[in-house]
């Protein structure tokens, strides 16, 4: 049957209620099962050592004392993972990040790794492993990496999307750019122009459960590997394609996760205990420490961004020109590019241009966090739109409003838009009590707007229907936000049975057909679409075993509510058959009943949201506090609301973090100072208010219930929603995120002096 | 690494005076086990002095308060006559953390602990707290001011242990008070800590101030010069404005992930003026 997913608008039963999630229980009496909670009989525990230094040519690697160390079983180096990736670059940016070849790029860059039979061993046999380095100068900062003299990180790069093609190697990997009209002729046309230099710093999703594994390989050449992942399907693909492996033998389970937002899309240290399991003929744990966390996964770029806006004074935006400079860790890759493509496109803009420039630097290899490279595209954007709107005296809100996009509105980064969120979010922050409340003293508001892609991608689910009508769906789209109790509130409204009836796993990659990850936002838009496509595939089963049943032919039979009912009055008055009536007699009537469905689910709706903030700063010390904050956001449809709103919660709540303490402090040595939660700040609760959220819901056209993806948009507009809020508190623009207590009060000091 | 719980004091000590390696006195834990996850951690001996009498009591008498080296800083919160004598000291050892790390947490172990940034200490000083230390030839008292001696280091021997802290009795007209500095509101570690301690005449007058700050230099910094703005005077602006000169030019940090000299010594500044502020209104003084 082909699966239609366009949208139908319809009463819902089960989808929009606020059930409780399945896992919850398991997860608050400490029963759930993380990556370090999975044991094998014999297993061993891995440690990697990693380098001291954020450059170095490693000159020689003398493992031959640990190795003799009683209790070791295997130490490896990058001689056991040879590169077998075939001039794929972005494979082998995996590959050198998860065992450092001749060089080390970074502070925490793993250059050996040991397994042994307990902890301590492991920690000698450690110390126990000899590396020579020859320092070599590093840099670490985004505008000194673009700098003429600045450190070479790999003498293999030339900048691409350049002509000519450029004769010397840089930091700089790649330009690129979209927009579209005339920014000049935008410029020219314009009244007021704004100019400002922004600049972000690293921030780490700072997810609670560190990366862990267990690897087993099998001397017949098939492997097991749990983890605590976001798309167990790539890392089986990538772990496979650097060991060697088919892809069939390697299984991959996913443990329940303890926080991912991005940085569990990644692979880090599986190939090692893979390698170090393949050596030692045993399994091997690898369980990372929070400041392996820190030093050796996950961060987001820094950034530097030009913004120039121009207006004219009746609030037209006439040209928009943004350059963004974003630090990808030692290897190339398109973080820039993403955020290039995000920067204007709340916007209808007749002339607008972004350029995106990718820049390698000694810090660790850059990861997804939530929306990547969208919120600090957003916090130039959105702190040049404040600016703007002060130069031409405007309300901030009327200026948006005047200028946002709309269903039709070409998009600065080349597709034309459906049914869109961003003008219904501001029109609610315009009516919301929240912007029009009173402020005290040393207070203010800020607001900022954000978008958002989100993605579908390749999905596969199965629906199994018991002998006793229950049903149980398997996805492969591992449950970070609450997927488990929205899938089974899809599989109940379109099977019509109770919630309490469907039970949803995540299932390995042995079970299922290939699955994306989650990311993009697509959890529950991808695998409700192919929940929806499986349940109705088990409904055409159902009818025709009802028809058997019955002895009538199929077409007279209905699915309507939960039963099979014969159509119209020639078939007599039949009672209803309930699915558990007609799977009790599956065994008479053709066996097990299941649906079964395989897609790529396109047609993820575009998402945007509206923040505001108010922020109290005592100007003595530069403490500021969120005092209130809203979240408005499109959610297409919200399939359970209390998720829905825990997605605009968090996302806000990182953003505010990123926008007020968190940040990567690097020494002159280039090592990372601050390896830790003591210093690395995310808030904690008493740090913040209540996350005020507002739920809107325009359809998405391309989904049956009109779901979009919500995980990701909610951290786009914190960090300007605050920097505005701080500024407006202080009269004093606040350009650097994160906007701490040192920076505010060298801002006020400098603005005393003049 | 051997683990002992020692019933007595004596017994405690000997165990420290016998081992051959390196060994730390385990009270609350809450900075030892932090550190025992590390690679660079090694140890022959944990003591853990929770099991000795005494330990985690906190005795009222005439002369003042004696409060044992395993009392977790949240029965600190909970002693009614200690927080009415030093608000200051209960407030400063009740920031340490959050509420989970307090009820372990101990004022002899942030002693002890020696960090430039520990909560209780430049409270304690300003308080004139001493403490009791028990070693292999007995008992010695010294001020609090003296134990820690750089980052990490203290003056107490291998084998010696803090058995309390004592506070004296607070003069009638007096008033401690607390200030630190951190970007978060738990869970964090001063960025700038500023302690005040002062008693007034019945005209309002200071008769004896201590001002020390936490966080600003290798150890605490006692800063005579504000304490010498304040006596004598009623607490006025002219008062508040030399007490946070003084504060900010005695301040000697350094720059680092936690803040910038710049930015410490103005904190400083502030926070000694606040802190002033405060102690001064529960000496019973009116601005």
């Amino acid at each position: 049957m082909t699966f239609d997913p366009s949208y139908k608008e319809q009463a819902l039963k089960s989808v929009g209620t606020r059930v409780l999630r399945p896992d919850g229980v398991d997860k608050v009496t400490g029963r759930a099962r993380y990556g370090a909670d999975f044991n094998m009989p014999g297993q061993l525990v891995a440690r990697v050592l990693r380098s001291p230094h954020a450059h170095a040519r490693i000159i020689r690697l003398d493992t031959s004392q640990a190795e003799a160390l009683k209790g070791v079983k295997a130490v490896v180096t990058a001689a056991d993972l040879p590169d077998l990736t075939d001039g794929d670059t972005a494979l082998f940016a995996i590959l050198d990040n998860s065992m450092a070849r001749s060089k080390a790029k970074y502070d925490g860059h793993a250059v050996a790794a040991v397994a042994a039979i307990n902890a301590s061993v492991a920690r000698a046999a450690m110390k126990l492993i000899e590396v020579e380095y020859e320092v070599l100068p590093h840099v670490v900062d985004v505008d000194a990496a673009v700098a003429p003299d600045a450190p070479l990180l790999d003498d293999t790069i030339f900048t691409t999307g350049v002509d000519p093609a450029p004769t010397k190697p840089s930091n700089v990997a790649n330009r690129s750019e979209f927009g579209h009209g005339d920014v000049d002729a935008g410029f020219a046309k314009s009244d007021v122009i704004i100019e400002r230099t922004y600049k972000t710093e690293q921030t780490h999703q700072g997810y609670i459960e560190p990366h862990a594994c267990v690897a087993n390989c099998n001397a017949d050449g098939t492997a097991d590997l749990w983890v605590c992942t976001q798309g167990h399907f790539v890392y089986r693909q990538v772990c496979a394609d650097l060991l060697g492996l088919d892809v069939s033998k390697l299984r991959v389970t996913s443990s329940e996760i303890g926080g991912g937002f991005g940085g569990k899309t990644h692979v880090w240290a599986e190939p090692v205990a893979l390698a170090l399991s393949r050596k030692a003929g045993r399994p091997v744990k690898l369980v990372m420490t929070r400041e392996e966390v820190f030093r050796a996964s996950g961060p987001t770029s820094a950034t530097s961004i030009d913004v120039k806006l121009g207006a004219t004074m009746d609030g037209t935006i006439t040209s928009a020109l943004a350059t963004l400079r974003y630090t990808s860790g030692p290897y190339a890759d398109a973080w820039a590019e993403t955020g290039a493509m995000t920067s204007f496109a709340c916007y209808d803009l007749e002339n607008v241009k972004a350029i995106g420039y990718e820049v390698v630097v000694n810090r660790p290899k850059v990861a997804a966090y939530r929306a990547p490279s969208a919120p600090m595209a957003a916090f130039a954007v959105e702190s040049a739109i404040d600016e703007l709107a002060d130069a031409i005296d405007m309300n901030s809100v009327e200026l948006r409003i005047k200028n946002a996009a709309q269903e039709g509105t070409r998009s600065s980064y080349g597709p034309v838009y459906g049914p869109i969120g961003i003008g219904p979010t501001l029109d609610a922050a315009k009516a919301h009590p929240h912007m029009s409340a009173p402020l005290g003293k040393n207070q203010g508001r800020g607001m900022a707007c954000g978008f958002w892609f989100n993605f579908g991608g390749q999905t596969c689910s199965d629906l199994n229907i018991g002998a006793d009508g229950t049903v149980t769906i398997a996805v492969g789209t591992v449950d970070v936000g609450g997927s488990r109790a929205s899938l089974s509130l899809i599989a109940a409204e379109e099977l019509g049975i109770p919630y309490e009836h469907v039970k949803a796993i995540v299932a390995d990659t042995s079970s299922l057909g290939y699955n994306d990850m989650t990311d993009g936002s697509r959890g529950t838009f991808s695998s409700s679409m192919a929940t929806i496509s499986a349940a109705r595939n088990a409904i055409k089963t159902l009818r025709e075993r009802a028809a058997m049943m019955w002895e009538i032919p199929v077409e007279d039979v209905n699915w309507e509510e939960g039963f099979a009912k014969a159509a119209g009055p020639k078939h007599g008055n039949r009672a209803p058959l309930s699915i558990k009536d007609i799977a009790a007699e599956a065994g008479n009537t053709g066996g097990p009943i299941a649906g079964h469905s395989e897609l790529v689910a396109d047609g993820a709706g575009v998402s945007f949201g509206t923040h505001i903030c108010d922020v109290e700063v005592d100007p003595e010390t530069g403490s500021t506090r969120v005092i209130r904050y809203t979240v408005i956001q499109d959610a297409g449809k919200a399939v359970h609301p209390a998720y829905v709103e825990g997605q605009y919660q968090g996302g806000a709540v990182q953003g505010i973090g990123w926008a007020l303490n968190e940040e990567y402090v690097y020494g002159e040595d280039g090592r990372l100072q601050n390896p830790g939660f003591l210093d690395y700040r995310i808030p904690v609760c008493s740090d913040l208010p209540m996350i005020d959220t507002q739920i809107l819901e325009i359809p998405n056209p391309n989904h049956p219930y009109g779901v979009r993806g919500v995980g990701e948009t909610s951290i786009v507009p914190p960090l300007a929603a605050v920097a505005n809020a701080v500024s407006d508190a202080m009269n004093v623009r606040m350009t650097h995120i994160p906007v701490s207590p040192p920076r505010i009060l060298a801002a006020l000091n400098a603005q005393a002096k003049e | 690494m051997r683990y002992e719980n020692p019933t007595t004091i004596e017994n405690a000590v000997d165990l420290l005076a016998r081992s051959d390696g390196p060994a730390y006195v385990l009270a609350g834990g809450t900075d030892l086990l932090v550190r025992m996850k590390g690679d660079d951690f090694d140890a022959e001996l944990v003591v853990d002095i929770k099991s000795i009498a005494g330990m985690d009591q906190i005795v009222e008498t005439a002369e003042g308060f004696t409060i044992g080296a395993a009392v977790p800083c949240a029965a600190l919160g909970e002693h009614g006559a200690l927080v009415a004598a030093w608000p200051g000291v209960v407030e400063a050892a009740n920031l340490i953390g959050s509420t989970q790390v307090q009820s372990r947490c101990t004022i002899s172990g942030n002693l002890c602990n020696a960090s430039p940034a520990a909560d209780s200490v430049p409270a304690m000083v300003a308080a004139n707290a001493r403490a009791r230390i028990v070693g292999p030839g007995g008992a010695r008292m010294i001020d609090v001011a003296d134990v820690p001696t750089a980052p990490g280091k203290t003056s107490l021997a291998r084998d010696e242990i803090i058995e309390a802290i004592s506070l004296p009795k607070p003069d009638a007209r007096s008033g401690d008070a607390y200030l630190r500095f951190t970007p978060r509101t738990e869970m964090d570690i001063a960025v700038v800590g500023a302690a005040v301690n002062l008693t007034l005449d019945d005209e309002g007058i200071v008769q004896t101030a201590r001002v020390v700050l936490g966080a600003v230099a290798p150890s605490v910094v006692v800063v005579d010069a504000a304490a010498a703005a304040l006596v004598g005077n009623k607490l006025n602006d002219a008062t508040l404005k030399a007490v946070e000169a003084a504060c900010t030019a005695a301040s000697n940090p350094i720059d680092d992930k936690r803040g910038t000299v710049e930015f410490r010594n103005q904190v400083a500044g502030v926070l000694g003026r606040r802190a002033a502020e405060i102690a001064y209104g529960r000496a019973g003084g009116t601005q």
